[in-house]
């Protein structure tokens, strides 16, 4: 059964991380991602590492593809223009593409990840949490690796913000000067001196 | 017939989601009819009273018309992506359901992780909106798809962080001991001692859903529907269904983080404790649900839309310091065993803290 669940996500995830780069709507790229990244964390699901698989689908299909997709919408795309260059990069695309498998067959192969070395995880009685061994090992082993992680996003946060702050004459509305407005500080009210109605008389005369 | 259906795990299964999707889409459905009844009374109308006795056939009638209507597709639309959406909208909806502790041992699904579960499963309900928008090749379901999905994303870190300070409090993502740790009564549940979190947590619930006074994604008077106003008939029925059915699915997981869930609310008062004994949790439970589905349509009868850069405000410059600073209090009572709410649960956290680190 589990053999059978795990051939039918691997199959769905090797078509969506197919469709991604040759799809040529933009959008449908980007679904077919969220597409791989959701089956992606059937098949963690699957190791038993639900805190992982439920983390993925949180951050990247809930949030990071959203926002991924939401510039994908607006950018309006004319599809010609994209397929003139591929002669001329095609040499350059693929030698990244040699260097990349070649990287991850150095990297990924049998002498590191061999059954030998990795040997595939005893099941796991059903009081396991998954979610505490990650936390235990996170905040006493790799403690500092973590911390130092999260300094590295922060700084990334600030310098991002500090980036969309440089235009100092940004139309920025000061929330608290907009409740303390006062009907004074927009109505002036002007007193007239009216002059005298016509009357019927002096109309006719004129 | 009985030991055969129990007997089998997957025909038991569907036996009871089905025991859990039946309820919900009834009430979906007179959720319709009480806002239309309840913003009826607040505004001095009296709401729907043609269709059966006091109108409570409404819903009935105005679910059988949605399916009696063409659907239309507008022309130039993606129409497989058009179609997909209400789909993508609806099944978080309803699979988000699956680990909901109804009572102690009422659950589809007891997983360990259910809290981040829940979180994850209803973190992708926006696509369905997004999707909607993009594929109707429309200007105003953009404008309503472009909006929801950066007001989704922002108040989903609010309602994740106010879910973080719960997990601290409780020592547990599983939603049945969040429910077993607010155990002794009223003044023991979470929402006395987190109770920045829990406003928190509802506001950005009734922003999450895309409701008024956050409901800029649909909102009448600028961008006539929104993210589904090229949708007619049983496609818009399926959206209208999603949304109820977070709705229901944000004021029952209120009422299990922060009000105690099945629990009774006169526990541990001497008298009454013993008199309602008999009344069993879900009871409790769907009381409680009902108090903030109320509180829903309250807010709709009462507030105005609120402008779009002040609801950006409010998630990223109120709601997240809020539940920033709060997290570091709950943090702290936990570890310093400050009673009344965090002296016994706290101890035991850190021995299993301690065994860990040996």
């Amino acid at each position: 059964m589990e053999h059978i669940i795990f051939y039918c996500l691997a199959a769905i995830l090797l078509f969506a991380a197919t469709m991604v780069v040759t799809v040529r709507n933009p959008v449908r790229a980007a679904l077919f991602l969220i597409l791989a990244f959701f089956t992606s964390a059937g098949v963690w699901l699957l190791l038993e590492a639900e805190f992982l698989a439920l983390t993925l689908v949180l951050v990247y299909v809930g949030a990071v593809m959203v926002l991924f997709l939401f510039v994908v919408m607006m950018l309006d795309i004319d599809l010609a223009p994209l397929q003139e260059g591929f002669t001329k990069y095609l040499p350059l695309g693929m030698f990244v593409a040699a260097l990349i498998t070649i990287e991850m067959i150095a990297v990924l192969g049998a002498n590191h990840f061999g059954l030998d070395i990795v040997p595939s995880p005893s099941p796991h009685p059903a009081d396991y949490s998954n979610t505490k061994e990650i936390g235990l090992l996170l905040y006493t082993v790799y403690v500092y690796p973590f911390e130092i992680a999260s300094v590295i996003l922060t700084v990334a946060i600030v310098a991002a913000i500090t980036l969309t702050l440089r235009q100092k004459n940004s139309k920025s509305q000061d929330i608290s000067q907009q409740v303390k407005v006062r009907r004074e500080d927009r109505v002036r009210i002007v007193k007239m001196q009216s002059s005298p109605r016509k009357t019927k008389e002096q109309g006719e005369q004129l | 017939m009985i030991d055969w259906i129990v007997s089998t795990p997957v025909v038991f299964t569907i036996l009871k989601i089905v025991a859990i999707i039946v309820p919900l889409m009834l009430a979906v459905a007179y959720l319709t009819y009480a806002e239309r009844k309840i913003i009826g009374y607040i505004q001095v109308r009296i709401g729907p009273n043609r269709v059966g006795p006091w109108g409570l056939l409404q819903p009935i009638a105005d679910g059988l018309k949605l399916a009696l209507k063409e659907v239309i597709f507008p022309a130039k639309s993606n129409l497989y992506l058009f179609l997909v959406a209400p789909v993508l909208a609806i099944g978080p909806a309803l699979a988000a359901w699956a680990v909901m502790p109804f009572d102690a041992t009422m659950t589809l699904a007891n997983i360990d992780a259910g809290l981040l579960y829940i979180l994850a499963i209803t973190s992708m309900g926006v696509y369905g909106i997004v999707i909607a928008g993009w594929a109707s090749n429309s200007r105003y379901a953009f404008l309503g798809a472009l909006r929801s999905a950066a007001q989704v994303v922002s108040y989903e870190i609010a309602m994740g962080f106010a879910l973080v300070g719960v997990l601290v409090a409780a020592g547990s993502l599983n939603l049945g001991q969040i429910v077993l740790g607010q155990q002794g009564g009223f003044w023991h549940w979470y929402w006395l001692p987190l109770l920045p979190l829990f406003v928190v947590y509802f506001i950005s619930g009734v922003a999450e859903t895309n409701r008024a006074p956050f409901d800029v994604s649909e909102g009448e008077s600028e961008i006539v529907a929104g993210f589904h106003v090229e949708y007619s008939g049983m496609a818009f029925a399926v959206f209208f269904l999603a949304e109820y059915a977070d709705m229901i699915l944000i004021s029952m997981l209120a009422s299990v983080m922060f009000m105690g869930g099945w629990l009774s609310p006169f526990q541990g008062i001497p008298g009454l404790e013993s008199l309602f004994s008999w009344v069993p949790g879900i009871v409790w439970l769907l009381l409680k649900t009902s108090f903030f589905l109320f509180l829903y349509l309250w807010f709709r009868a009462t507030f105005p839309r609120y402008r779009y850069d002040q609801i950006m405000r409010l998630g990223w410059k109120v709601f997240i310091p809020v539940t920033l600073v709060w997290l570091i209090v709950v943090a702290t009572a936990q570890v310093m065993d400050i009673g009344p709410w965090f002296s016994e649960p706290a101890s035991h956290n850190s021995v299993a803290l301690m065994e860990g680190t040996d």
